[in-house]
């Protein structure tokens, strides 16, 4: 599976890939799938994406972890798929700014302030921004990998962001946000877990910290 | 906007399919040559053709009513393909794939509470009451998107008058159809069903509220209600109660669904009021389906202050949201 993985054609397969829910999203517009509410479609369309984006880059991790699987190589493509999210979070941002306040920023920083599900979604937007900014492998030399691993930390916040913002949207049918809900659960509190069991099974205080694979600063 | 009114046109000739089709394929060497453009609103007019999504009756000897608006009435289609029913799923698209099979004959309402002569109407009998007549209404959602719809009906005051409503009568409840069978999506709703509304005697007995029969021309798609709702203009659209059962009249305010749901949000009067925001988000402006911009200003009591406005003389409109 790793050979598949570090193939020089793997990472063009799945920068096309993510491009796929971009693609149908325009199609739909010309077979009348946007139907009488384009702009609401438009977000809804591609705050779903922003979610699952965000679910699949925290999925890298955990699934490079568990051993048997044999996904090690998975990292390659974890810096691809957070950008990919931050792109349809810029898309879903733009249209929301040009299509639902048209332009108007008094009235975009008016809902900031007052309407909170605003609030936590502009606030999961902003934080993706440096991650975004600090994607580069010369930015994570520049920054120390500990330290880029500090900031880059700020998705988890993000995507509990995200999911607030879905939730507190909705009229009354929590059904979906729900279930991102779950999928985030399980996505951060497998990383809970793993920071206790990683303690339980080092317990020196001061130990030299557990030495990360080359390759995340290299991919 | 693709509709022209003029008397003798049907809204279901409105725009040969081919017309549409041709418009289509302009659309899409527009996209080839230019990418995505986002051209306002005139690509939702061109993207979805006209034709019907609903099998519907034409209501014969329809006369034109008072209070109609001038302004370019929506597409049919947006109306049957854009639709909040929650029995039939929670997407806007739900409702006219999920209500397709609900069976709506036989029919009866029944008009009962402090009335001196309750009594059961059949459909048939609702339909010949009064004149129908047409209303061309601003509909206003309040969640922000708007459309203008030509319903067809007569003023809720004529079947009122016939039960006779006495002085304890207050306030009116409706009550709409509930049926799990039918509606097998109801457990994701959300909201408590069946759905009930309610209206203050004054409010149900002005002109403008709207015991509605049909749009178009013809009987009530699915979707929309059928086979007869309220629509009650000045308001938002969820106050406009869809395919009624029961008519109460009653001494006491009644509860009313999204007001169960969620108090701190909607509230019983719930009238069009671009000045009271509701807690999520601004009510100043409104979408105009089809449309991509949220551009339109919403109006004080959806525009229709000059003869509603007088109902709430000296009540606090924030307060009673």
């Amino acid at each position: 599976m790793n050979r598949i993985l570090t193939s020089k054609w793997a990472k063009v397969v799945v920068f096309l890939l993510c491009l796929v829910p971009l693609g149908i999203i325009v199609w739909e517009g010309f077979t009348g799938g946007w139907g009488a509410n384009p702009t609401q479609f438009l977000e809804h369309a591609t705050g779903d994406w922003i979610l699952r984006f965000l679910a699949i880059t925290l999925a890298v991790t955990p699934l490079r972890k568990i051993k048997i699987l044999g996904l090690t190589q998975l990292i390659r493509f974890r810096r691809m798929l957070g950008l990919f999210a931050f792109f349809y979070a810029f898309l879903h941002f733009s249209l929301y700014l040009g299509l639902d306040q048209v332009l108007d920023f008094h009235g975009v920083w008016a809902d900031i302030a007052k309407r909170p599900y605003i609030t936590v979604g502009f606030t999961g937007f902003v934080l993706m921004i440096p991650l975004a900014i600090t994607s580069t492998a010369g930015m994570v030399r520049r920054m120390g990998y500990r330290r880029w691993q500090m900031l880059h930390r700020a998705i988890y916040v993000s995507a509990v962001a995200g999911v607030i913002h879905f939730y507190w949207l909705v009229k009354s049918d929590v059904h979906l946000p729900l279930i991102y809900a779950g999928i985030m659960a399980v996505l951060l509190g497998w990383r809970v877990f793993s920071w206790f069991s990683d303690r339980r099974r080092k317990p020196a205080r001061g130990a030299p910290p557990r030495k990360e694979p080359s390759t995340v600063a290299a991919s | 906007m693709l509709l022209k009114r003029s008397s003798d046109l049907k809204y279901s000739d409105i725009t040969p399919r081919d017309v549409y089709l041709n418009r289509r394929k302009f659309l899409y060497g527009l996209g080839l040559a230019g990418g995505v453009t986002l051209a306002g609103k005139g690509i939702a007019n061109l993207a979805f053709p006209s034709t019907r999504a609903y099998a519907s009756t034409k209501l014969p000897g329809i006369v034109k009513g008072q209070f109609s608006t001038d302004e370019k009435v929506t597409d049919p289609h947006v109306v049957t393909t854009y639709n909040n029913y929650y029995e039939f799923g929670t997407d806007k698209g739900d409702p006219a794939k999920n209500a397709q099979k609900f069976v709506t004959t036989p029919w009866s309402v029944s008009v009962e509470g402090e009335v001196s002569k309750p009594r059961k109407f059949t459909m048939d009998e609702i339909l010949k009451l009064a004149p129908l007549e047409e209303r061309i209404y601003r509909h206003r959602c309040v969640e922000g998107w708007s459309i203008v719809v030509p319903w067809v009906g007569y003023s809720f005051s004529t079947i009122a008058k016939l039960v006779e409503p006495n002085s304890n009568a207050r306030y009116v409840a409706f009550e709409s159809y509930f049926d799990k069978k039918q509606m097998p999506l109801w457990g994701r709703a959300g909201i408590e069903l069946p759905y009930v509304e309610g209206l203050r005697l004054d409010e149900a007995m002005h002109p403008l509220a709207l015991l509605c029969v049909g749009m178009y021309g013809e009987t009530l798609p699915n979707q929309d209600g059928a086979p007869v709702r309220m629509v009650i203009p000045w308001k938002y659209g969820f106050k406009s109660i869809k395919s009624m059962v029961k008519i109460k009249f009653v001494k006491d305010q009644p509860p009313t669904t999204w007001n169960i749901t969620n108090a701190h949000e909607y509230g019983f009067y719930s009238n069009v009021n671009p000045k009271v925001d509701h807690p999520r988000w601004s009510q100043a402006r409104e979408v105009r389906l089809p449309g991509y911009f949220k551009n339109t200003p919403t109006q004080m009591f959806n525009g229709y202050g000059d003869q509603v406005a007088s109902l709430y003389n000296g009540m606090d409109l924030k307060k009673n949201y």
